[in-house]
């Protein structure tokens, strides 16, 4: 009697084991789903978010693209003295290069707003190889999408610059080195930087809308307005934007974390600490 | 062994029925989210280009208008094919740098 109790209580474990195994395939089928049901229920055509063509004024347009451009030459100039130093970067900037200008390209589904809009991409390359490096970069990107891809313009390509270039790299080092200077760990740290990163970007696209629209209107009404009209699809987008960089930074991490070391994401005592 | 194999079953459509439980909202929040919105515009339409519209600013042509039917389309799937093999080709230069530098350091041992 006893031997068949245990073997019974045996043959249960066994059971639920088997049932949990069951439950988290199940888990998995259910998120691939989910997916395939939130593409499916895409159009084709979507579009995204730059400022497109003709709608800021000359004036406007010129300002962004002298702040811009100082931003971009100190850009290359730091690349060449990167490259000159260490060829190992080269790799890594072409990968981070062609991960900007994918994901700066791909507009996502918010079900939230019912909108599309895409993250910018450029607190991975801020955070890996340095804010400056990465607002060259998005430059590229911008400026393919702006001449190929009817995605923003070039007259309003110094604006765009500006908002994912370098408020989108500047806001996403900042914060990575804030959290990391508070011992935060590697992939919270890079979480926090893009989703905040994704949100100054369409901070800053509202300040620049809003200061070249509003014509004799008062500057805060107006802008306050489109952040509001931004929120529904840029609070998820941005949380996406998080996912994405922690994703990147930890997978590096756990690939290649000498050179993260010697780039100066991680400290050398920090090596073993990968996600 | 029987009861057993009756309670998975019973666990497995148990599972299923869920699935669908969770996908008929989700499916119906989805469509009702698309149809307000009209089309899932982006957000350079449904907030940049409306508010400067607004205010007097109109969007204009780009300089090479490639948004002409499917043409947007084809563009679009070649730059994410483009970008896709770059990312690929330079991620598998990173890795396997380090795989050699792991070869060349065993056989010196």
């Amino acid at each position: 009697m006893k031997l068949q109790i245990t073997n019974y209580k045996l043959q249960h474990f066994k059971f639920k084991i088997q049932n949990s195994e069951f439950k988290f395939k199940n888990c998995r089928v259910f998120a691939l789903l989910l997916t395939a049901y939130g593409l499916l229920l895409t159009p084709g055509e979507a579009h995204a978010m730059h400022i497109s063509e003709g709608i800021l004024p000359v004036n406007w347009a010129a300002l962004w693209f002298a702040v811009s451009i100082f931003f971009v030459a100190y850009g290359l100039r730091r690349l060449k003295i990167l490259s000159r130093t260490d060829l190992s970067v080269k790799p890594l900037v072409g990968l981070l290069a062609a991960i900007v200008f994918v994901i700066s390209c791909m507009p996502i589904p918010v079900p939230t707003a019912g909108t599309c809009s895409h993250p910018g991409g450029t607190a991975i390359p801020a955070i890996l190889v340095g804010p400056s490096i990465s607002v060259l970069v998005a430059a590229v990107a911008l400026l393919i999408q702006a001449l190929f891809l009817a995605h923003g313009g070039l007259s309003t390509l110094g604006a765009d610059i500006a908002s994912m270039g370098v408020m989108g790299a500047f806001t996403g080092f900042a914060v990575f080195k804030l959290l990391r200077r508070f011992h935060v760990n590697l992939s919270i740290s890079a979480f926090f930087a893009g989703m905040l990163s994704d949100w100054a970007i369409y901070l800053t696209t509202s300040v620049e809308l809003a200061a070249a629209i509003r014509g004799d209107a008062a500057f805060m009404p107006l802008f306050t307005k489109i952040v509001i009209a931004f929120v529904p699809t840029q609070l998820p987008l941005g949380i996406l934007e998080g996912v994405m960089t922690a994703g990147m930074v930890s997978l590096l991490a756990r690939r290649r974390v000498d050179l993260l070391v010697k780039l100066g994401v991680i400290e050398p005592e920090h090596a073993g600490e990968t996600a | 062994m029987k009861i057993i194999k009756y309670e998975l079953r019973n666990a497995k459509y148990k599972s299923v029925i869920i699935c669908l439980f969770l996908l008929i909202p989700f499916n119906a929040f989805l469509i009702m989210s698309a149809a307000s919105a009209a089309k899932w515009g982006g957000v350079d339409e449904s907030v940049v280009e409306k508010y400067a519209t607004e205010h007097g600013r109109k969007a204009r042509n780009p300089l090479i208008n490639t948004d002409q039917g499917d043409l947007l389309l084809f563009l679009f799937l070649l730059a994410g094919t483009a970008g896709g093999f770059v990312a690929g080709y330079y991620w598998r230069q990173l890795t396997e740098k380090k795989k050699a530098t792991k070869v060349v350091q065993d056989s010196s041992k």
